[in-house]
């Protein structure tokens, strides 16, 4: 049933990354999405690891939720794996045809792939265990500073923050018009894909009218509560840094020095 | 045709942290031509029930058979099972979809496979059934329709696979008093035409009390009362206990036999409780 899916991933908890401010949690995620570029040996990389994991043991989210995140780029991460695999130059191990594995091509595609794995599990990481209508408040907070040149922080926290609230509002409005019309004998399992997709129309063209209706309603309800955007807005939750965000940006500084050294050194 | 429900025990989301328990053992039937009214407030698992009986939802533990078939069984045929029951949605105009009228309620009609001309004979006929002219309507889009007028092409749709139970979630929610009258005398209409099984899930208790030879009382996910109206209305207590409401007419006179007034107890309708006062009043 629709109502099953996992949205927006968020793993509820009350762990100390849990915990953290938001911005905290952003920041050091593009910081170790940065660091895995920075590092260029397998010694980085397990560096990397034993952070992440470190990460993921403190933030208590079971390893298996975070693998079923992995599955849908699976075929992504084969495809990098295969394409590096053929493409360099150098010691031939394996010929078929025109085809040729080397050592150099093996060696690059292990290194794209631990990168790209790592780099998934890390930004997932981000959404696991940060609530989403916290994480749109982060982003809020920290484009602030770029609304001086025109960027409209707050539309677009706002934006991104309606568009998260209307996700299962649409999921439940979909199952609702799907049973609706399977009532009426409408078979959306069998036939192949163009009778599929003819079989959509009953479902899409009323899923259509409810989102622009219940959009229409929205705006409706937000202007009559006198909303008009980001200017002297005051906030429910005011996001105030505390002792665990000073400790975890130290950890960051750290890791990221580990990531220097091992670029300079190794 | 009959339905008989055993047992139906069903469970959302099972598994998962939030998982809830819809329905609990909840047993009944109901005879051919009956009409059934089912109350309880929202959240009471009206609506997942609705949903067994035509075979869009399966119980985890029990049995439903419907006329015969038991349509809980693993390998049944669900274009079948919807031939014989018909279910309107909650706010049916929500799943319109086609660029006209007639095309619309002739979508039903089409998935069971029948032909062309027996199609359009059925969409004639269920639109008059609705009180639409066909004439007029037909090549209308439905979204050009008023609320109540889209109503009726929704129930349309469903009356027109000519279900032999005709299974109704709150037809008249959300609509004028005159649409409310025009669709409840349309749902009487249809019953007494087709002598189907109706199934009325709402929160009028004046309706069910005119209208049910039958009434489920739901609560919590299971079935706390099942009688004629008489008997459930009867419990005035047991059913405020459960945010629930006895008839107008029923409160009323029930209230002018506290005041001393010499008046029978079963008073469902206005009628009933006007043919009352009178014999009352002019002795």
């Amino acid at each position: 049933m629709l109502r099953d899916i996992t949205l927006g991933q968020y793993y509820p908890g009350n762990s100390v990354i849990h915990r953290l401010d938001p911005r905290v949690k952003i920041i050091g995620t593009m910081v170790y999405i940065v660091a895995l570029f920075v590092v260029h040996t397998f010694v980085g990389f397990a560096i990397s690891f034993v952070a992440l994991a470190a990460v993921i043991a403190v933030s208590k989210v079971p390893v298996k939720f975070i693998l079923r995140g992995l599955k849908p780029i699976f075929f992504i991460i084969l495809f990098t794996f295969v394409l590096n695999m053929f493409m360099y130059s150098g010691e031939v191990l394996v010929k078929i045809g025109f085809l040729q594995i080397t050592k150099e091509g093996l060696y690059t595609a292990f290194f794209m792939a631990t990168r790209l794995i790592l780099l998934i599990i890390g930004s997932s990481l981000l959404t696991l265990a940060t609530r989403p209508m916290s994480l749109t408040d982060g982003i809020e907070s920290l484009l602030k500073p770029f609304s001086k040149i025109g960027l409209p922080a707050h539309e677009l926290a706002m934006m991104m923050t309606i568009a998260l609230r209307f996700i299962p509002t649409l999921l439940e409005e979909t199952d609702k018009i799907m049973k609706a019309q399977q009532a009426r004998g409408a078979d959306f399992e069998t036939g192949n894909i163009f009778k599929r997709a003819k079989h959509l129309i009953p479902i899409l063209i009323p899923l259509f009218i409810s989102a622009f209706r219940i959009a229409q309603d929205m705006a409706m309800a937000m202007e009559a509560r006198c909303y008009r955007g980001g200017d002297n807005r005051t906030r429910m939750n005011v996001m105030k840094y505390s002792k665990i965000d000073g400790v975890a940006c130290v950890i960051l500084a750290l890791f990221v020095g580990a990531a220097i050294l091992e670029r300079i050194l190794i | 045709m009959s339905i008989q429900a055993r047992n139906i025990t069903h469970i959302y989301s099972e598994g998962l942290p939030h998982e809830s328990v819809a329905l609990f053992d909840i047993s009944f039937e109901i005879d051919d031509g009956e009409f059934v009214g089912i109350i309880g407030h929202t959240g009471s698992g009206k609506s997942t029930l609705l949903q067994h009986l035509n075979g869009l939802l399966k119980p985890k533990s029990g049995q439903i058979v419907v006329g015969g078939v038991d349509i809980t069984a693993g390998k049944v045929s669900m274009i079948d099972i919807r031939r014989r029951t018909g279910l309107v949605f909650q706010y049916p105009e929500y799943q319109l979809f086609e660029e006209s009228v007639a095309k619309d309620v002739a979508f039903g009609p089409q998935n069971l496979g029948l032909p062309p001309e027996e199609i359009e004979s059925r969409v004639e006929e269920a639109l008059q059934l609705v009180g639409l002219d066909y004439n007029e309507f037909k090549d209308k889009s439905p979204f050009d329709l008023s609320g109540g007028e889209k109503r009726k092409v929704a129930i349309a749709g469903v009356i027109a696979m000519k279900p032999e139970v005709l299974i109704l979630d709150e037809p008249t929610a959300g609509l004028d008093p005159k649409a409310h009258r025009d669709i409840l005398s349309m749902i009487e209409n249809i019953h007494d035409h087709e002598k189907n099984i109706t199934i009325l899930v709402t929160h009028k208790m004046d309706d069910v009390a005119r209208l049910a030879d039958k009434i489920l009382v739901m609560e919590d996910g299971r079935l706390v009362m099942n009688g004629t109206p008489e008997e459930i209305f009867s419990q005035k207590e047991a059913l405020s206990g459960m945010g629930l409401s006895i008839p107008e007419p029923t409160e009323l006179i029930i209230d002018c036999r506290e005041c001393g007034m010499d008046l029978p107890a079963d008073v469902l309708t206005i009628d009933q409780a006007e043919e009352a006062l009178v014999a009352v009043l002019a002795k």
